[in-house]
This record gives C-alpha cells, structure tokens and sequence, in this order.
C-alpha cells in the first residue's frame, strides 16, 4: 500500500512542465498518476511511476528539485461512495489529510487512490484493518 | 606578520606630520599641473599655501565620478605622459570608464600596500596564492599580482572563472590563499562538493575576498564551506585597485594604508567631515601618488573609521565592513534598505541561502513593489505546499520585522539565480525614478 511518490518543485513558468515531462518521455519514464499543487507562485508536481527511483534520478540529473517520499496508494472498488467509505474510516480514526489524487488508469473495476496522511505508518495500518489490502499495480 | 612595520605602527604624530607634508606637496602639484583642480581651486578661491594643517583638507574640493567621466581619459594627469608606466580603467558598465594611470611611483606604492594587506591576511613567503581577480585592465588581478610578487609568494595568476579548473590547481599546486570576489568563492564551495572535492583536505588558510559588499554572516558561511579564514579586502580603480585597506587576524575592521591614502568621512549631503565613529561616506586622498592623484574623491561607500592600537600591532586606521554604497542603497516606499541587510536576513533563516535578487517596480498603483527571489534549498524542498509557503512566510516576516518593509517573497528553483563570476547582481531595479 505504502508507494513512492516524486515530487518536483516547479516555478510557475512557460513550458516548465514541457520540459520536465519531455525529460521523463525521453528517458522511459511512464506516469501513472500526475498531479500539480499550485500556489501564486511555484508548483509542486506529483508523480506516480513505475520506477520511481529511475526517474528521481533523471530530474536530479537534469538539475531538478526532486525528491522521493513515501504516500499510502489504495486500490478500492470503482463505485460511488467507496472514497466515502475510506474518508470515514481516516475521520473515524483522526487521520489528518494532506492531500490526495487519484492514478490515471486504474485496474479494472477498481479505482486507486493516493493518499498523503500525517502518520503514514498508522494510515496503513487502518487500511489494512479495514480489509484494503488488494495490490495496487503500477 | 607585518610588511611594512615602519610605517603600519607608527607614531600617530609621526604618522600625521607626514601626511601632512605630502598633502602639502600634492596640493602643489595638483594645483600646478591638472588645469581640472587648478580651475576648482580658483573657482573656491583656494590657494596651496592655504593648506597648514592636516584638518585644512576641508577646505578642498571633492572630486567625483561624474568628474573622471568629464575628464576622461587623461584629464587627471599630473605626470609627463612618458613616466606612465601602465593603465588601468574600471569596467565602465555604467558610463564612461574611469582611467587610472601608473608611473613607476605609483607601481611600487601599489605592490607595497597589496603586499601590506595580502599580510594582514596572513600571506608569507612560502605561501601559495591563488589569484582568482580577473586580469587585463580590471585592476583586481594585476593588484593582487604585485603584491603577492613582492611578498615572495608563489603567484597562481589563473584568473577569474572556469571553475572546475580553479579546484583542480588549487588541489595539484596546494594554493594556501585564495583572491577572488565572496559569491563566487560560495560558487566554488557548490562546484567543489559537485566534483567530489573535500574543501577540509586542501591546505588553503586564508581568502582575500572583495570587489562587492558581503556581511559578517556571508563570512561565516564562507569559511565553513571553504574551510580557510575570510578576509575583507577593499579598494577602487579610482584610488590605486585593490590594496586601499585589508582586514587583519582580528577581522574586525580594515586597515586603511592612511599613509598613501588618506581617510575621511563626510556627511552626503552636506559635504562635512564627520568625526571618527560616525557613518558617512567614505572620501580618499591620494597623498602620494603622481600618475592620476586624486583629491577627496567620494566613493559613495558608506562606513565609519576607527582609530587605535589594534591587536595584530598595526594602528593604522580602521574602515568598518561597507554598510553599502550610497547609491546602491535601496529606497522602498521611504524605507532606506541595503542589500546587505537582505542577505544577512537570509544567512539567519535556515532553510535559506543568501542566494537571492532584489527585483524593484513600480505596479500600477505607483507604488513600490518589491520581489525578493529567493533559491529552495534542496534538502528543505517539500512535497506539501504548506511547508514551502511555511518558508516563504518566515521569509517575509523577518523582512518585515528587521527592515519595516513588505517585500513579496518568490521561492525559485535552485541554481536559478545567475551566479556570477565577478559581481553578483543582486538588484534590479526597473523603477525610473
């Protein structure tokens, strides 16, 4: 459940992402999942991948800011109300957010989800009380 | 050790009647060779014999840039032009370029005081110095060049730039003093950790760094990450280049070299000489000099002098670290900031280096807007925004609290700000004013 995700610090910039997302094509990098946190000022690229410390490795390289940090990715069922169920759970259990997204092509009938808790350790292990505990495949 | 201990502990009295006498002797010289002082004394109705004592200085005219400028390039001459034995002029980036002719006088004084300050810096005979000033007619590189000559030093004389090049000599030839401005010493420290290269195993003791204001905290920084001692070094094409004062062991003030050029602080505005321990600007007399003598030129520096015995038994008088030029000094929205404040407000932040850009305009209220950019550190870079904009306000807080102004913070990436081989360009300002 535990995976890695990238992130990569971005000025709010033209063709910044261009840049970063032509890097990772050229070097063999398939996203998985993508998302942008923005503020007024810079942006926070999130990723996904397949092979996470490759592509940490390529944006170093290419003088990036990025770095590798651990977010709970869950697989749960494709059917209203299923984030529900998990975003009862983490209330339940006072489970502090920091943000979520959810990976482009999930499994078929499942819909996988990225969470960024406060105590990962303690997020998973909720989880995986709860019974989610199917293999997330990326 | 002290090069020159004659003249650098000398008897103040000893000290001032010299001064005087080659005040005396320049005033004459000026007065009848240079047809630009000639006209300025008239027009102040001053004569050479009017000078007595060292305090009639005041009575004197000031000489200016704007005064170089006019009278470029050799209407400051007081010699026959054959007895020039070498010129140098300032880079000219904003104006005419200022000229500074050499005689043979005038080569000896300049390696006399460079080897002084390359001294006070801990410079012997034996030692290795790496000069990292750019040659050619920037007086930084050929100043230090002379100096390090007449010490009996072993003169690397590679320059400024080219980085990975300057690591590799200064690990093969075991350099045990580094010349070069402070940014670019910190561009090393990056490059260094870049090539693997463990600062702490070279020999390097002492860094003569200037050419641009640096704060204490800039110091301090400097010398973890170069592991060497950090000395301010000061001086102006105007004047002679570098070699006008040096910090010494104590580094807590520059010793002016007051015997070749004479020291005084005035009040901007209105041109009066403020008593030692006052902040004003900085002026200089050249005193011996006989190529392009100069006459209380104002260099814009902002300082306060200091007189006594120091420790490292020099008593020359002591220039305190530049608070800034006046004409750098920022204005935003009445509030006079110097960049150095900026920078030291950084060095105090953890999560930030004093790599930064001032960026001044003025929206569309009139008003003035001011960004400061400022590098993510790499080890502080989050994957939350909250943490990053967490920076970003400690930022502006401490802006705030220590300057009085609001400056909009912008975290940009790292490496992003240009680091220059040479001066750091730090301001830009885009208002007309």
């Amino acid at each position: 459940m535990k995976t890695n995700q990238i992130s990569v610090f971005m000025e709010n910039k033209n063709g910044r992402l261009a840049e970063i997302t032509k890097l990772l094509a050229s070097k063999g990098v398939s996203l998985r999942a993508v998302t942008i946190a923005d503020t007024a000022d810079f942006g926070i690229l999130r990723l996904i991948v397949k092979d996470p410390d490759h592509a940490r490795d390529v944006l170093l390289e290419a003088g990036f800011t990025a770095k590798e940090t651990e977010v709970l990715a869950v697989a749960m069922d494709d059917k209203p109300g299923a984030l529900a169920q998990v975003m009862e759970l983490f209330e339940k259990h006072e489970v502090n957010i920091e943000y979520l997204y959810s990976i482009m092509a999930g499994q078929e009938g499942m819909a996988d989800i990225v969470f960024k808790v406060q105590d990962l350790d303690r997020g998973e292990k909720i989880l995986k009380d709860a019974g989610y505990n199917r293999p997330l495949h990326v | 050790m002290i090069w020159n201990a004659v003249r650098e502990s000398e008897s103040p009295d000893k000290r001032r009647s010299r001064q005087l006498a080659d005040l005396k002797d320049l005033v004459a010289r000026l007065y009848n060779r240079v047809d630009f002082y000639r006209q300025k004394f008239d027009e102040m109705g001053v004569l050479p014999s009017d000078i007595e004592t060292l305090e009639d200085i005041a009575k004197l005219p000031f000489t200016t840039k704007d005064d170089l400028r006019t009278t470029y390039p050799y209407g400051l001459l007081a010699s026959d032009m054959e007895d020039i034995v070498e010129v140098h002029t300032s880079s000219g980036t904003t104006g005419t370029p200022v000229v500074d002719a050499y005689t043979r006088n005038d080569m000896e004084i300049w390696a006399e005081v460079m080897a002084r300050c390359l001294m006070m810096a801990g410079a012997e005979k034996g030692d290795v110095v790496q000069n990292g000033y750019g040659y050619g007619m920037f007086t930084g590189g050929l100043g230090v060049h002379y100096g390090s000559h007449a010490i009996g030093c072993n003169t690397i004389p590679v320059g400024g730039g080219n980085t990975e090049r300057q690591l590799q000599l200064m690990r093969d030839f075991g350099s045990t003093i580094l010349t070069c401005t402070p940014s670019y010493s910190l561009y090393m420290a990056e490059v260094a950790r870049d090539m693997g290269i463990d600062m702490d195993s070279l020999p390097l003791k002492s860094g003569i760094f200037g050419a641009e204001p640096w704060s204490e905290n800039m110091r301090k920084e400097i010398e973890q990450k170069m592991c060497l001692k950090a000395y301010d070094i000061y001086g102006l094409t105007e004047i002679i280049g570098p070699g006008v004062s040096n910090e010494c062991a104590e580094q807590d003030g520059l010793h002016v070299n007051e015997d070749h050029f004479y020291p005084e602080i005035i009040d901007p505005d209105t041109g009066e000489v403020l008593p030692d321990g006052e902040k004003g600007e900085l002026v200089f007399t050249t005193l011996t000099k006989t190529g392009t003598p100069i006459l209380r030129y104002r260099t814009r520096d902002i300082t306060w002098l200091e007189r006594g015995e120091c420790a490292c038994g020099r008593n020359l008088v002591k220039m305190h670290r530049l608070l800034g030029r006046t004409d750098d000094m920022m204005i935003i929205r009445g509030v006079n900031v110097f960049p150095s404040q900026i920078e030291n407000i950084l060095m105090e932040i953890e999560e930030t280096q004093p790599h930064y850009q001032i960026v001044i305009d003025r929206g569309e209220t009139h008003l003035d807007d001011v960004e400061l950019r400022v590098e993510v550190e790499p080890q502080f870079f989050s994957d939350e925004t909250r943490v990053l904009e967490g920076i970003s306000d400690k930022i502006s807080r401490a802006m705030k609290d220590k300057l009085g102004v609001n400056l909009r913070i912008k975290l940009v990436e790292p490496k992003s700000i240009e680091r220059s081989m040479g001066k750091a360009k730090r301001v830009i300002d885009k208002r007309t004013l």
